[in-house]
């Protein structure tokens, strides 16, 4: 071989490059567009703006390009080419679409480059920071959107087609910019057919589910598995399970990051010690620290599991592994005992699958327009029929013949009345929950963390949030 | 002529070197830039906050955390690597008993092995992680790991490999070497078939053992491809980005216990749309990379030995 100092030289600063800075590919960008793109602050959804009517409330330009970014996880993306189709129709153009999992690198840049798609589904592990976009007035206004007239009903605003939390949900500060087109129902899902087989009940309180974890153990099956490649999934359960014990308003202390908002409420010690107790008696899958939502639903499917926490989604994502006569369904939140603030039948269900329209696009206009259709009751119903799933459209799958799984989901979100509960913590600061509370959790549930220890470390990173300038913070009201 | 001679130098270097400058030199030279501002990555204008972001990694215990299981890489796996490269080399060209006349032969089905030792290099690492992530999958039965061991009758040892705390990290460092012994058996083979046999031939008349001509004689004469290798590999080390994102839990989990640099700067700057952040990781790693090859190629310099 030849010297080695040539080969060093030139091939060691090529790899540094390719491994060091990602960012790259942006810099480009960077300057080119601090003198080329933006400039469109001045027009809030009016770029491209036609002459508005009845059947054409926003005023969508026909023949103008439209594209949508569509995330193709759980859901897939048929229903919003569905939608297109008859976008296609009505206003003369084929929308550009794009069916993607990686949302947030593959659009970055073009943010960046003040060449954004219109409509974005911005869903996913690598979905877009809608905060920072959000504070650098990068979104859309989608109140225009609210107040035109519903497909269905001229008389009806599209607003008063929506749940109250869709409204509340979707809104950065005052500013009403996302909007979350599923409604998803997380909790405790389980196999109704299993549990009828073996004669067992699904428990009303945590008590009660230790108890029949240890019926179900005797019996030779896992009480419960969980992705512990995703632990966060732990939390649609754990999170909601505090709001329901120690009320509301405590947890919304725990999203607005303020201080001692963990340790001074009782229920997150109840709920956690509980996860501790479930831990310590071995009532979770053997190897579910390590596997991926997909492995632990068909574990779960296969009936080596009785209990999952997850999402509606998951009857639509695990569909190829679910036996026929499974009869899938989702339980409320369990009774912490006596002092419970909110009532039995209480269930985390809220909107999900954020939609967000680029101001910087080119067809805002259009990007709205879409929106509209998809909140159409022919689109929502093709939504719950396809990916078994309900929409932000209220009573959009009334009378309907839904799959078991959704026909659980909304059985329990009827049943919880008022009583739905919204959890923020995990949208606005993904870092804190995801990595931060998720690497405690996982720890928790092999049993390598102890409750307190839990509750103490959580503590100590909100509390750096709440400390770091960089995040962009955000705030709900009681 | 001398004035030519520069001239046509000039005249054949002017457009590599203004390439160069325009794809290698100007990213480091913007990556520090940007890493001089509070960039989010998602409009075009970026407020300058002088060496903050610098402030804020020295004082980051991610980063840190991070930082260190790089250099436990860098430490280990070039070492298990180019150890294993070597010794597979060595039997593959030299290690075989005598037979059918030449002395010096590899083991039996020598091109066999040449072959499967490289396969892995033709693969993505994208697929490689992929197929070691379901290796490893915990399930006693789907695990293909976990199974086999279930049937050598070895249950104690089934474990949940990437979600276990203390070998997460050691699993991914196993996969890695796996990907890269390949390209070392390939590299070593190819050097080692420049020596002259008739060295060989000659210590093994002296009574010379496969022991003593690997360290004697192998060894010594190939260490300038030793030492290329190991910069190369610990370059490799430093990155591990694909593997970790692909096959750790919770990204970079158990709790933190196989974050790498630049998993770190992918997150801090699509996750957290921090990007002037993240190009000072960057920034901070193209300095320890930088630092690595150096110290390598100084403490590593022997004689040549000249044949």
């Amino acid at each position: 071989m030849g010297s080695t100092s040539e080969f060093n030289r030139r091939d060691l600063v090529k790899r540094a490059a390719a491994l060091g800075i990602i960012a790259v590919p942006a810099m480009g960008t960077l300057s080119a567009c601090a003198t080329g793109g933006g400039g469109g602050d001045a027009d809030n959804g009016t770029k491209n703006k036609g002459a508005t009517s009845a059947k054409n409330p926003l005023g969508v330009k026909k023949g103008v390009a439209m594209e949508a970014f569509i995330f193709k996880g759980g859901l897939g993306d048929q229903y919003a080419k569905d939608a297109e189709a008859d976008y296609n129709k009505t206003y003369g153009v084929t929308v550009k679409h794009t069916g993607t999992q990686q949302v947030g690198p593959k659009l970055q840049p073009r943010f960046a480059g003040g060449n954004p798609p219109d409509l974005i589904d911005n869903s996913g592990a690598d979905h877009l920071d809608m905060n920072k976009l959000s504070a650098q007035s990068q979104l859309q206004d989608l109140t225009p959107l609210l107040d035109a007239p519903s497909l269905d009903d001229p008389k009806k605003k599209v607003r008063d087609t929506l749940y109250p939390s869709t409204l509340e949900k979707g809104k950065h500060k005052d500013t009403f910019d996302v909007l979350y087109y599923a409604f998803t129902v997380y909790g405790s899902w389980y196999s109704n057919k299993l549990l009828k087989d073996k004669g067992w009940e699904y428990p009303t309180s945590l008590d009660d589910m230790v108890k029949l974890c240890a019926e179900i153990k005797k019996a030779g099956v896992a009480p419960w598995t969980y992705p512990g490649k995703y632990p966060y999934y732990v939390h649609f359960n754990l999170f909601s399970q505090i709001a329901k014990i120690g009320g509301l308003d405590k947890w919304i202390a725990i999203d607005n990051l303020e201080p001692k908002a963990w340790t001074s409420n009782d229920a997150v010690k109840q709920v956690v010690e509980h996860y501790e107790e479930l831990a310590a008696k071995g009532y979770f899958l053997q190897g579910s620290q390590g596997l991926t939502h997909i492995q632990s639903q068909t574990a779960w499917t296969r009936g080596k599991a009785v209990f999952i926490p997850n999402g509606s989604w998951v009857e639509n994502e695990a569909a190829p592994t679910t036996p026929k006569d499974f009869d899938m369904a989702v339980g409320p939140l369990f009774d912490g005992g006596s002092g419970d603030k909110m009532p039995h039948g209480t269930v985390r269900a809220e909107p999900s699958e954020p939609f967000i329209v680029a101001k910087g696009g080119k067809n805002p206009v259009g990007g709205m327009e879409m929106l509209r259709i998809l909140l159409s009751k022919k689109h929502a119903q093709n939504f719950a029929t396809k990916v078994k799933s309900l929409t932000s459209v209220q009573g959009a799958t009334d009378g309907m013949q839904l799959s078991p799984g959704l026909s659980s989901a909304a059985k329990v979100v009827k049943e919880g009345g008022q009583n739905l509960l919204m959890i923020q913590l995990q949208e606005w600061y993904p870092k804190l929950t995801d990595e931060k509370l998720g690497g405690l959790t996982s720890q928790l549930l092999t049993g390598d963390l102890k409750a307190a220890e839990w509750i103490k470390k959580a503590q100590q990173y909100a509390d750096e949030f709440a400390k770091d300038d960089s995040v962009t913070k955000f705030h709900r009201e009681g | 002529m001398r004035h030519g001679k520069y001239r046509f130098i000039v005249g054949f270097l002017a457009l590599p070197l203004l390439i160069y400058a325009i794809f290698v030199i100007s990213p480091f030279v913007q990556a520090f830039q940007i890493s001089t501002t509070e960039w989010s990555g998602l409009r075009g204008t970026a407020k300058s906050i002088g060496l903050d972001n610098y402030g804020k990694l020295l004082h980051s215990d991610e980063f840190w955390n991070a930082l260190k299981h790089n250099v436990i890489m860098l430490v280990l796996v070039p070492i298990a690597t180019l150890a294993l490269g070597l010794f597979f080399a060595f039997m593959l060209n030299v290690g075989g008993r005598a037979r059918r006349g030449a002395v010096i032969t590899g083991v039996r089905g020598a091109s066999f092995y040449k072959f499967v030792y490289f396969f892995p290099q033709v693969i993505s690492i994208t697929i490689i992680s992929v197929i070691w992530f379901n290796i490893y999958n915990p399930d006693p039965h789907d695990g293909m790991l976990n199974s086999l061991l279930g049937a050598l009758g070895l249950d104690s040892l089934q474990s949940s490999w990437l979600g276990e705390r203390g070998i997460a990290l050691a699993c991914i460092m196993v996969v890695m070497v796996w990907a890269n012994v390949g390209f070392y058996v390939v590299l070593f083979s190819a050097a080692m078939a420049s020596i002259p046999r008739e060295i060989y031939e000659a210590s093994l008349l002296d009574g010379a053992n496969r022991l003593h001509t690997f360290f004697r004689i192998t060894l010594p004469l190939l260490w300038d491809t030793v030492q290329t290798g190991w910069v190369y590999m610990g370059i490799i080390a430093m990155d591990a980005f694909a593997l970790v994102q692909i096959m750790s839990v919770n990204m970079g989990g158990p709790d933190g216990a196989t974050d790498v640099v630049p998993l770190r700067l992918y997150q801090t700057a699509f996750r957290d749309s921090q990007f002037g952040y993240a190009a000072a990781m960057g920034v901070a790693m193209l300095v320890v990379t930088l630092l690595f090859a150096v110290l390598t190629m100084r403490f590593a310099r022997r004689e040549r030995i000249e044949f």
